[in-house]
């Protein structure tokens, strides 16, 4: 049994620290904003999550490119759980969108351009999950998964882009809102540390499960590995 | 003039349902890892004492 990093342990006890923080944060140290109430709240972890699913699909994307240089099975792992983590995270990322929504927009779900975009795009690597699930042959599942990354990510910045280019009622943090955005909010110095504090912390948070996750995927490897040896 | 001013509405109840969804999702997905984990460790110690045993 390999024994989990020293780097790892510290990793995980700074990450869950900081959550610690970002929860207390959010909760007590920010102010309720004046014309969405609490509901805003959701806001912080709301946007740290997107974050999160686009930095994870960015690094998949990268992992693909080095994978199809170099062969290394090391990164075909990583790609794996990077598109796993943010298969995760943008779900979250949807669905308290729509939370949000609900009292803001008086709808639950519209097809609005970014939440399309966004659908589309976490639709489009659980399908990069079931090509994966699809291929017996190791190196073909990892060549194609590669391939795939890399032609998925260009659904990341049109997701991103796309509160910006098109007609939309969603209200981005970066840039000026569309004329129709509605729940645009000023950010007080209070907000916009508690939202730059989750975006870090999220950061970590990526980074520790990510760890976690090429780990189980490399114990998979040789519990494969072992498999076939006893087998054969 | 603050009495002209509007309280905001009482959204507490999608917030809480928010941060369920967030917390809720980010534990499964932490405990998919633990039980994957144990589950793949399990494994390796069967297949380990097999191979001890073929050899």
């Amino acid at each position: 049994m390999e024994p989990k990093p020293r780097l790892l342990a510290i990793l995980d006890i700074v990450t869950t620290a900081l959550f610690v923080v970002a929860v207390g944060m959010v909760f007590f140290y920010a102010p309720t904003e004046a014309v969405m109430g609490q509901v805003q709240r959701v806001f912080y972890f709301h946007v740290s999550a997107g974050w999160v699913g686009m930095l994870s699909f960015l690094t998949a994307a990268v992992a693909g490119i080095i994978y199809l240089r170099t062969g290394r099975r090391h990164w075909d792992i990583i790609g794996l759980s990077a598109v796993e983590i943010g298969i995760a995270f943008i779900f979250v990322n949807i669905v308290t969108g729509s939370i949000w929504a609900r009292p803001i927009w008086n709808t639950w779900w519209t097809w609005d351009p970014r939440l399309t975009t966004a659908t589309i795009m976490e639709l489009i690597y659980a399908a990069y999950l079931m090509l994966r699930q699809g291929i017996e042959e190791p190196e073909r599942r990892a060549r194609f998964g590669a391939v795939y990354a890399i032609l998925g990510f260009v659904s990341v910045p049109l997701t991103f882009m796309s509160a910006r280019l098109f007609r939309t009622i969603h209200p981005v943090v970066i840039g000026t809102n569309q004329p129709g955005a509605e729940g645009s909010f000023d950010m007080t110095p209070k907000m916009l540390q508690t939202f730059m504090f989750s975006l870090l912390t999220f950061t970590f948070i990526f980074i520790d499960l990510l760890w976690h996750r090429v780990r189980l995927g490399r114990l998979a490897d040789r519990v494969e590995e072992i498999k076939l040896k006893v087998t054969v | 003039m603050m009495l002209l001013q509007q309280a905001p509405p009482d959204t507490t109840g999608y917030m809480i349902a928010g941060y369920v969804v967030i917390f809720g999702v980010m534990m499964l997905y932490l405990v998919s890892i633990a039980v994957r984990r144990r589950n793949l460790e399990r494994d390796m110690e069967v297949l380990k004492e097999l191979d001890k045993k073929d050899s």
